[in-house]
């Protein structure tokens, strides 16, 4: 069998087009090769929507933490305390659990259980509590004098906040949040080995990593081809982060423009 | 309940809260010692060395730590089997590798075949340590590293006109001093070590997370005397307060030490104790 017809059959394989059995002996480099990339199809997927979702969530909180008023600032303050405070793993099998028993409740929750659904609201709430705290550090590191100049345009309530802090905070927050949106893709690997079921062997790319090394009983081809496409994923989402944090910065001169330092070093 | 809760499968549900503990106790030190021997060797003046710890830190960084988890306990048991086989049974002439299978010879097996159950559990719970201890001293060397960069360089130059050699001054100036500044990334990475700790479940420890599952499962009155439905959720929760509580004390703790640390130091910190005190 060719290598082009082996990326015909598993190339989407991940999302269940093409065909349905796994190999299951002579495995090829290029059936190893086709399978784990078209896992990453969902580390792809979990890890885009929950960063979108959780970026919107996460301004919020990180307002809500920063707020005088009691009512608002201590939900936050707790939310982002025990989603930061306790292992994605444990959430993960909290999250799985929790849906199992409320799908007896009401058939609503059917979808819930599913890994696309379930799984993508607690990456989307803990990325939510991380980015947070993030966003926080940065709102408290906004300079005085850029929040005085708004006061003396005259701006003020929602203005001042589209206009002046809610830009500064992301240009300040950047660099530590790129580091968090490549923690996050990593920590979608942890997604199919922690109750949440691979429905028809549609997994991601470290279930079919996993899968071949099992398989063969030689972890030295798949996880390095798993480790490549991972690196590669990493250097992508630098290369984006990157763009946007030029354009955050564009109004500075060009010495002072803060360069992306980054130090992917967490896990959850 | 008091009842419930002390029922044998219970008290191994505590069994394993120590055996995480252990873990920690045992990973933490062996961790910084690996991250001690990388940064060193990232900061060596012998090229071959240096692209040896840097690679170690930037590969080990880039790649999701559970691949690593999974990827090395394997890794790790067959290169030891691999050496034991090729030590003990020199006039083996079958290939190890045939197709998919790994074939060692039966003396080179580890743990022994016919070893007791504890000595199995045992050996796979050292390789889970290693595995820990290979993937944090990544990060733990990249916190030294930077922390070794963060000492002020006229304290190393004072040590060169006092005439210490190079090994006098990284012993005797630079390594005491490093601490304050790596205490922050250090704790950062204590956090991070403690919620890689269920990670163990997929490692093939019986953990707390493997006891949460087998306990909280349905039981039906056949096979024990209180039977319940799906509990699982309840467990998973009581693991979660678990973490948290742990986390929060591990967070005062660490607020101590630095505080401890900060004490004479020439940092902003330091000034402001100095202040505070007068």
């Amino acid at each position: 069998m060719s290598c082009w017809q082996t990326i015909q059959d598993y190339g989407l394989r991940a999302v269940g087009i093409g065909e349905r059995l796994l190999p299951r002996e002579d495995f090829t480099l290029c059936q190893q090769f086709t399978l784990i990339g078209s896992g990453m199809i969902w580390n792809i997927y979990f890890g885009v929507f929950a960063l979108i979702l959780g970026f919107l969530l996460a301004t919020a909180l990180a307002m809500g933490k920063a707020s005088s008023n009691r009512l608002l600032r201590k939900p936050s303050e707790w939310f982002i305390f025990v989603f930061r405070g306790s292992p994605l793993f444990i959430q993960f099998f909290f999250g799985y659990f929790l849906f199992l028993n409320l799908k007896n409740v009401s058939p609503i929750f059917d979808p819930f259980t599913a890994a696309w659904l379930g799984a993508l609201i607690v990456l989307f709430l803990n990325t939510a509590a991380y980015s947070a705290e993030i966003f926080y550090g940065a709102l408290l590191s906004i300079p005085k004098g850029d929040t005085e100049a708004a006061d003396a345009y005259g701006m003020s309530g929602w203005s001042r906040f589209r206009r002046v802090i809610w830009p500064t905070m992301l240009r300040l927050a950047w660099p530590a949040y790129t580091n968090e949106a490549i923690f996050l893709f990593h920590a979608t690997a942890l997604v199919f080995f922690s109750g949440f079921p691979a429905w028809q062997q549609r997994g991601d790319a470290l279930y079919y990593a996993n899968y071949f090394a099992d398989k063969t009983f030689n972890p030295f081809v798949p996880y390095p081809i798993l480790a490549f496409y991972f690196i590669l994923l990493t250097l992508v989402i630098v290369g984006v982060f990157g763009l946007v944090n030029s354009r955050l910065n564009k109004h500075l001169p060009q010495d002072l423009k803060p360069k992306l330092r980054l130090r992917p070093n967490l896990i959850r | 309940m008091s009842c419930y809760l002390t029922t044998g499968k219970h008290m191994s549900l505590y069994w394993s809260v120590l055996t995480v503990l252990l873990l920690l106790a045992i990973t933490a030190p062996v961790a910084l010692a690996f991250g001690f021997a990388g940064a060193s060797a990232a900061r060596s003046e012998f090229p071959p060395m240096r692209w040896f710890g840097k690679s170690y830190i930037a590969v080990v960084r880039g790649v999701p730590d559970i691949a690593f988890f999974l990827f090395f306990v394997i890794a790790l048991d067959q290169a030891i089997e691999y050496l034991r086989h090729k030590a003990l049974c020199p006039d083996w002439s079958e290939p190890i590798r045939q197709g998919n299978d790994f074939v060692v010879c039966q003396a080179a097996k580890m743990p022994l075949g016919e070893a007791p159950q504890w000595v199995h559990e045992t050996y796979g719970f050292s390789l889970a340590v290693l595995t820990f201890a290979i993937v944090f001293g990544a990060f733990a060397a990249n916190v030294l590293f930077g922390a070794m960069r963060a000492v002020p360089r006229a304290q190393l130059e004072t040590a060169e006109a006092y005439g210490m050699t190079q090994r006098q001054t990284f012993w005797r100036i630079l390594v005491p001093q490093m601490w304050v500044y790596a205490l922050p990334g250090l704790s950062n990475l204590w956090m991070v070590l403690i919620k890689a700790t269920p990670l163990l479940f997929l490692l093939g420890v019986e953990d707390i997370v493997y006891w949460a599952r087998e306990l909280g499962g349905t039981k039906t009155p056949r096979f024990t005397d209180y039977p319940h439905g799906d509990w699982r959720m309840w467990y998973f929760l009581a693991l979660l307060v678990f973490y948290l509580l742990f986390t929060r004390v591990s967070e005062i703790v660490l607020d101590r030490i630095m505080a401890r640390l900060t004490h004479g130091q020439a940092t902003a910190a330091g000034e402001a104790q100095r202040k505070a005190a007068a």
